[in-house]
């Protein structure tokens, strides 16, 4: 099985447009990993086969019937999750440490659903997508479910290629969405911004042994920064493996509800000619 | 006041508007996208390190410990594995709850600290502080709430990170406003409203600014009248506006017109 993830660290750089565009091609299952902002639903229109309930960390509660109110549990809270022997949701990291510490038995720990992970049919393939409810947290474990969901499809419908939609930023869910893939394709712009967070995403696949390929998106936007990025790569022994315009097309094809691909010929022949670039490098 | 601007979507322009906001106001700005802070780009102060982030773990003390299991049985994070004659620690599950020192009936479990990130300060004509994640750490909670320490009582604004999860909420806990800075798609749209959800939640007043205004559909738009959500301010695709941005340089500084309108944004705030 390949896993192959399209990340950024900045957001807003065009991973979901780019990662819909592959998908036209790569007879693969699509993944959404990106739980709390997911997008490519919004291309794919699936078809949801199956509505999976996911259970996030628990949350503590007070009896106050049986609190005594000694403040035993506000000290022993290391996330400041208990104010005035009131419990946080927000805060709570259902660690279960109050519970541990209260004399009298009189908090509990929760079991709460805090999102969803959807099995769906889509016109390019199977999908598996997580929902966190808004508000929640622990993300990163619900991704580890996306993912489990989208490697079953993958080996039901005989697929050996998954493409994995990650969040921006470099922390838990992104490290769950690139942990253990077989490839980042980092997607990138040249803007100042947009590459310092590509270095730092670089370094943090590194960190965890990945390989990374770049895309840079609009990149006709700034010819220097560019280079900048082109240096960085040569330097990093990193393979750029396309360069995509601005072009508005790509906003019109969102709001359209379909990848580019579907949507103009000129652009579907460079997001072909950068798939097959990186189903090359993968053989 | 704290002002915070926050998007659900990444990439709408965040940084850029919390960044205007900040200069035209002379506010103090915190980056506390910890994971990758970009404020200081625009503002272009000189960094200066306050102090570091340490999130506390457990350390095993391998002559006291009977390999009971306790600990890994309480540990929510699967943080903690015992073998017949080792422990393996698996530091980035790690919450530093403290509750497996707790737990040690053998007095085995000492807690040692661990970096995960740093603060920093710098001024250029406005104050900036900034988180900074260490790469590889997974939490970026911790690094954002500590930097939240430093807020005083002038005007202070906040850049939040990308995303709806929990980096988010810790940001937007104890503001004044929430900002919510969308672009006008389906993308922004479907993000824009899960933001919104959050922010009722916590119970903050907040209102939209749509950038690069022009560029999509009319559904935010349409939206916000529907719901009777204030829009504060668009900000039109510009060519001008774009590449300013890509040599990050704050839009306020070069087009004083805008700085009229922020100005008038904060008043509205207020």
């Amino acid at each position: 099985m390949i896993q192959i993830a399209v990340a950024s660290g900045k957001g807003g750089t065009g991973k979901t447009s780019i990662l819909s565009s592959f998908a036209s091609f790569a007879n693969a299952v699509l993944a959404d990993c990106d739980v709390d902002a997911p997008n490519l639903h919004l291309i794919l229109r699936p078809e949801i086969k199956k509505e999976i309930p996911y259970e996030g960390m628990e949350v503590a509660e007070i009896d106050e019937e049986k609190c005594i109110k000694c403040g035993e549990c506000e000290k022993a809270c290391r996330f400041n999750a208990i104010k005035n022997l009131v419990i946080i949701k927000e805060r709570c990291e259902g660690c279960g440490v109050c519970q541990l510490v209260c004399p009298v038995n009189a908090i509990e720990m929760r079991k709460r659903i805090t999102g969803f992970v959807n099995v769906a049919n889509s016109r390019f393939g199977g999908f598996a997508y997580g929902l966190l409810l808004a508000g929640e947290e622990a993300s990163g474990k619900l991704v580890n479910q996306v993912r489990k969901k989208a490697l079953e499809i993958a080996e039901g419908e005989e697929k050996n290629i998954i493409l994995i939609d990650s969040p921006a930023g470099i922390g838990c869910p992104v490290i769950a969405s690139i942990g253990n893939t077989n490839l980042v394709i980092v997607v990138t712009e040249p803007t100042t911004s947009a590459i310092h967070d590509m270095k730092r995403l670089i370094e943090m696949a590194k960190h965890f042994k990945v390989r990374t390929f770049v895309v840079i998106n609009k990149y006709d936007i700034n010819k220097e920064m560019v280079e900048e990025i082109e240096e960085f790569c040569l330097n990093e022994g990193i393979k750029i493996v396309g360069k995509i315009p601005f072009d508005k097309k790509f906003t019109e094809a969102m709001v359209n509800g379909k990848s580019v691909v579907e949507y103009d010929e000129k652009l579907a022949e460079l997001m072909k000619r950068i798939w097959n670039e990186i189903e090359n490098e993968l053989r | 006041m704290i002002v915070a601007v926050a998007s659900g979507k990444g990439g709408t322009g965040k940084t850029t508007v919390a960044t205007n906001l900040a200069i035209a106001n002379s506010a103090t700005i915190y980056d506390c996208d910890v994971e990758e802070p970009n404020a200081n780009i625009f503002i272009k102060a000189e960094l200066k390190k306050l102090e570091d982030v340490f999130l506390m773990n457990p350390q095993f003390d391998l002559n006291k410990c009977t390999f009971c299991k306790e600990c890994a049985e309480f540990c929510r994070y699967n943080a903690i594995a015992i073998l017949p004659s080792d422990i393996l620690f698996f530091k980035e599950l790690c919450s530093g709850c403290g509750g497996c020192k707790i737990v040690c009936k053998y007095d085995a479990i000492e807690e040692g600290k661990r970096k995960i990130g740093e603060i920093y300060h710098g001024k250029n004509g406005i104050e900036i502080y900034q988180g900074l994640l260490n790469i590889g750490e997974a939490r970026a909670t911790p690094v954002i709430s500590q930097l939240k320490k430093r807020i005083g009582n002038e005007l202070s604004i906040l850049d939040a990170p990308p995303g709806n999860g929990c980096p988010t909420i810790e940001v937007l806990n104890d503001s004044d406003f929430v900002i919510l800075v969308t672009e006008p798609t389906p993308f922004g749209l479907h993000d824009l409203k899960i933001a919104i959800e959050i922010v009722k939640k916590l119970g903050i007043d907040f209102g939209v600014v749509i950038n690069r205004d022009g560029i999509g559909d009319e559904g935010i738009e349409k939206f916000c009248s529907r719901e009777g959500i204030e829009i504060l301010m668009k900000i039109p695709y510009s060519k001008e506006i774009a590449t300013l941005y890509s040599k990050s340089i704050p839009f306020v500084d070069k087009m004083s017109e805008w700085r009229k309108k922020f100005v008038e944004l904060m008043e509205i705030i207020k």
